[in-house]
């Protein structure tokens, strides 16, 4: 799968963009928040309060129950500021 | 009509492309953001701005079609830029032409509203302490919301 990260979640977490194999253990959004958690670092630091934390699977914007597949696009991002 | 780009536009030309032609079009209204500085200790040098390509033009249309299922109109416009912009910088441009002008200000405002609160562009101010990433603000869920029930 592909994680995207976007405004202050990128620079907290290090990086825009990995892709990884998708870990047995997560089957939906909130599963795979504890487990990028569970790395600790940067990681654990950007997603310390879920709060400010938006989440989008395949482009639309996801609750915490959504389920995530081998394949998806997911990208985490703060509270939209444009306009 | 969606557009994300880099470089600015001509609000004059852009509004009258809009209409061009479409002599059902009684009335055009239109929103420009510009990059503000509010000056004392806040003071901004510049703005970027970051967006998600893809999402963002997905949101922007969606958008889009939303206010043109709510109201009559002949055409709609939303311009937003990205990149490094200074104050004074035009950031969007939404606009709305319709046979009447309820319409036309009725869909630019809710355009601007939910672009805000669903479009996903985030802002980061350069000041003299440094990059500052602008938070989002309770009152701009409050009025997206608001078009919830009164439409």
């Amino acid at each position: 799968m592909k994680l995207l990260y976007f405004a202050w979640l990128r620079a907290r977490v290090g990086c825009a963009e990995e892709e990884f194999a998708l870990p047995p253990e997560v089957c939906k959004v909130a599963d795979l928040l504890d487990w990028l958690r569970s790395r600790g670092g940067g990681h654990a630091e950007a997603l310390r309060d879920l709060r400010v934390v938006r989440v989008a699977v395949n482009q639309d914007y996801v609750g915490l129950e959504h389920p995530v597949r081998e394949g998806d696009e997911v990208a985490l991002f703060p509270p939209v500021t444009g306009g | 009509m969606i557009r994300v780009q880099r470089e600015d536009f001509d609000v004059g030309a852009e509004l009258t492309r809009l209409a061009a032609g479409n002599h059902q079009v009684g009335g055009i209204a239109s929103f420009i953001g510009l990059v503000r500085d509010m000056g004392g200790s806040d003071r901004i040098c510049a703005l970027t701005l970051e967006h998600y390509p893809g999402m963002t033009e997905r949101k922007l249309a969606e958008i889009e079609a939303e206010a043109n299922r709510r109201w009559p109109l002949a055409a709609s416009l939303v311009i937003h830029r990205y990149g490094r912009l200074e104050p004074g910088d035009r950031i969007v441009l939404v606009a709305a032409a319709s046979p009447h002008r309820e319409a036309a200000l009725a869909a630019c405002h809710f355009l601007i509203d939910w672009l805000k609160t669903k479009a996903p562009f985030w802002k980061a101010e350069e000041t003299a302490a440094g990059e500052r990433w602008v938070e989002a603000r309770a009152e701009d869920d409050t009025s997206a919301e608001s078009w919830k029930i009164s439409s």
